[in-house]
């Protein structure tokens, strides 16, 4: 039996599909104090981790020179949409190697439009 | 109502209203019903029993002792302060808790076998190297020489590990649905999928 069924488990609706090298715009909100706003981190789609409503997201960008990684996960109600900004196109699902890799040799090159 | 009897479907992560991620233990909690009333007067202490599940086959005492009410898997009892609150058919679930609500659950731990001192007393074993042979999850001294010229009394040592009645207190309802007869457990109970658990709320004897 799916035990996840079982909860009034949410679906967040409003995560498209995307893969890794994917570059993602994800709007998060944020709380801070009792105010509530939206903070946007852009990057690329390093790592996806399938599972179910506990399913996460990597997401890697530079940050004035700096590396910064962000874990979201999926089915989260504080992510308030994710936009995808390009396809990229890449050969493994795990795109730890570009930790070691700045700046040309970081690229993602673009997938065809044929997906 | 003091307690009811559930069996344990299995862990998921749930999001809270603020958006917080929690891991939760799904329980199908009831329905019990009340098979048989135990009266102070009739023997000696009062409590109601009551029965979870279904059997496919029953030898005919059993089924005498359970009437027409159905064929449990299991029969427990539960104490109660007074059992004239009580009528035998009466149904139990998971209605009797909601969010929120402050709970004890019992359940049989996973058994683990004859099980060594590392992961049994969390013991820290032997050097991994320096020309260690054979003593890596050792449990090193067990006593003293000659004198006292034996083993203490209750030295922790290998044995039989889990598979033991075990309770966890205080957990917190994240969700009850008696819809479905299913209750949101915050954090883990314990035993495997499919055990049985017994579910009081804190603070009672059951």
């Amino acid at each position: 039996m799916d035990v996840a069924t079982l909860s009034n488990a949410q679906v967040n609706p409003n995560i498209p599909d995307f893969g890794p090298g994917d570059r993602v715009r994800v709007s998060a909100k944020v709380v801070e104090g009792d105010r509530e706003r939206i903070q946007v981190f852009e990057g690329d789609v390093i790592r996806i981790r399938n599972g179910g409503p506990a399913s996460t997201f990597t997401v890697r960008k530079i940050a004035s020179g700096i590396g910064v990684e962000r874990t979201f996960q999926r089915h989260s109600p504080r992510l308030d949409k994710v936009e995808v900004v390009r396809k990229g196109k890449v050969r493994r699902s795990r795109l730890y190697y570009l930790r070691g890799l700045r700046g040309r040799a970081a690229r993602i090159k673009e997938a065809a439009r044929t997906r | 109502m003091q307690a009811i009897l559930g069996r344990k479907l299995g862990m998921t992560q749930v999001f809270t209203a603020n958006g917080e991620a929690r891991g939760v233990t799904v329980i199908e909690a009831g329905p019990c019903v009340v098979v048989q009333i135990k009266t102070r007067e009739n023997d000696g202490y009062d409590a109601i029993q009551i029965g979870f599940g279904a059997r496919k086959r029953i030898n005919d005492p059993m089924r005498g002792h359970m009437k027409r009410l159905g064929q449990f898997q299991f029969l427990r009892e539960v104490r109660v302060d007074d059992p004239n609150d009580y009528e035998i058919g009466q149904k139990l679930g998971a209605e009797l808790f909601e969010e929120g609500d402050l709970i004890d659950v019992a359940g049989v731990s996973k058994g683990r076998g004859f099980a060594g001192g590392v992961k049994r007393h969390h013991f820290a074993g032997g050097p991994k190297t320096h020309g260690q042979s054979d003593r890596h999850r050792s449990p090193g001294s067990i006593g003293s020489g000659t004198t006292p010229g034996r083993v203490r009394k209750g030295l922790r040592m290998a044995g039989h590990m889990g598979d033991e009645r075990v309770t966890v207190k205080n957990l917190k309802v994240f969700e009850s649905n008696p819809d479905r007869g299913v209750l949101l457990i915050e954090g883990s109970v314990p035993g495997g999928v499919n055990g049985l658990l017994r579910i009081r709320k804190t603070g009672k004897k059951g």
